[in-house]
């Protein structure tokens, strides 16, 4: 299991439990993490699980495909480092990962 | 270029003042509907399918065409667009007619049951049995989450272009980088007292040659683009004056405009089915399990709209539903006939219809 922790944007932590191999946003779905809302589903077919994510953990959690980029086109406030986070495969590695999740998803 | 999907099927994309009269109105071209089809097809009714999207197979052309769906019974690996294909491929020898791009509006009971259908489009129909097979609702232009901005839709913003003169002399601001902005980006400019293209990176998912032509217009002064996200609106009354953006380096800046028109996709709102007389909980249309017929009868829900005890939201129970529906459905089509129970495999008259025989 790797630890994920979300900042909401009022600033409070969850952390929760990820099983390596699911994505961050089916982690955060089933621990009803508020702020992510997945619409489609996780087919990268919208922009509803938009997080930003921690400067210290950008280099390893890395940069979107283009068509990520192309979804993210359809997300509120895009930064550096936004991601989709359907698009984060959760892994040993991204133990203890911190993301944001956006005043509001679009 | 691939042919489009259900090229060969009849499409009504006139505005008609008579009424169409058929036996059965489904509402929504995805999986579910697109397959009731084939199960009101063997039981001899014949069905038109509005959809408010300009293509046929809901969600799954939508959403994921190019994504695999794992369980459809006996296909381990479909995509959705494959799936799409394939229904049209089944349900083409009931030669459905479909009316694409298109929203139900209104359904008025005026028999018993005899339904009165009217469309966005201007449409009428007449049927004895509605379906609703409208999946998460109906496709509709995403509201980008703007403070303020509902104050000015209608008046100054604008999610679609339904007469490009009302858009005369205006400073329009176009916000976004796919298909729809590009292209009322190209068909605009000439209109337009100045037309600005806004995007959140300088890389557009639009066609290329859409983008070529943008960019050749930009460097001969005649329109301009610019790199940011949209932050906040200026004006008075729903009199849009200018929009406030970011810029990629962070810095704000406005853009003077007295019309927005922002393309930030699609999303799945339940729309006009609150208003169509059924019984609705939680969004969803509540039926019983015998036959899918909602509240009212003669009007049936089936697919991701309707939900029951045990509802699991597959496309497989969707298939299920729609062949009961059909069941119930013959009752009010063909009242006086008695309706013997038949395999494809070993029926003539099921294979006569099938054009197999």
């Amino acid at each position: 299991m790797a630890k994920i922790n979300f900042v909401d944007h009022s600033g409070e932590t969850r952390t929760i439990d990820a099983e390596p191999g699911s994505t961050v946003m089916e982690a955060a779905i089933r621990n009803s993490i508020p702020g992510i809302e997945a619409e489609c589903g996780g087919a990268c077919a919208c922009a509803t699980c938009h997080v930003y994510v921690d400067e210290a953990w950008r280099d390893k959690v890395g940069a979107p495909t283009p068509m990520e980029e192309d979804m993210l086109d359809f997300g509120y406030d895009v930064r550096p480092n936004s991601r989709l986070s359907c698009q984060i495969k959760v892994s040993d590695a991204l133990d203890g990962l911190v993301v944001m999740t956006p005043e509001r998803q679009a | 270029m691939a042919a489009t999907p259900g090229a060969e099927f009849n499409r009504e994309e006139t505005t008609m003042s008579e009424t169409i009269k058929t036996d059965v109105l489904i509402i929504g071209a995805g999986p579910c509907g697109l397959f009731a089809v084939f199960e009101l097809g063997l039981l001899d009714m014949r069905v038109h399918l509005v959809d408010i999207l300009d293509k046929l197979g809901g969600q799954c052309a939508e959403l994921y065409p190019e994504k695999p769906i794992y369980d459809i019974p006996a296909i381990p690996l479909v995509t959705g667009q494959g799936l799409t294909d394939a229904l049209l491929e089944q349900i083409k020898p009931f030669n459905p007619t479909f009316h694409l791009n298109e929203m139900v509006e209104t359904i008025e009971k005026i028999g018993d049951p005899l339904f009165r259908v009217t469309t966005d489009a201007g449409k009428t129909f007449e049927c004895k049995v509605v379906v609703i097979s409208a999946g998460g609702g109906s496709f509709q232009p995403k509201r980008p989450p703007v403070p303020g901005i509902e104050a000015y839709e209608g008046s100054s913003v604008f999610y679609a272009v339904r007469k490009m003169e009302q858009f005369r002399d205006k400073d329009l601001l176009i916000v976004g980088g796919g298909d729809s902005a590009l292209d009322w980006t190209l068909n605009l400019h000439p209109i337009a007292r100045r037309v600005t293209l806004l995007h959140r990176r300088d890389d557009f998912r639009a066609a290329p040659h859409s983008v070529d032509q943008m960019r050749a217009l930009v460097s001969s002064g005649q329109m301009d683009l610019r790199i940011g996200q949209v932050t906040g609106l200026e004006g008075v009354d729903g009199q849009l004056s200018g929009a406030l953006v970011k810029g990629s380096d962070n810095q704000s800046y406005k853009i003077e405009c007295n019309t927005l028109l922002p393309f930030f996709g699609l999303t799945m709102k339940l729309g006009p089915v609150a208003n169509w007389g059924v019984k609705l909980e939680n969004n969803l249309v509540p039926v019983e399990t015998a036959s899918f017929e909602t509240d009212v009868p003669g009007i049936f829900a089936i697919g991701d709209i309707n939900t029951y005890p045990g509802k699991l939201k597959l496309i497989l129970s969707g298939f299920h539903e729609g062949a009961l529906m059909a069941q119930k459905a013959h009752r009010y089509v063909y009242p006086d006939k008695r309706l013997v129970f038949q395999y494809t495999t070993s029926s003539s008259s099921l294979q006569k219809k099938l054009g197999v025989s």
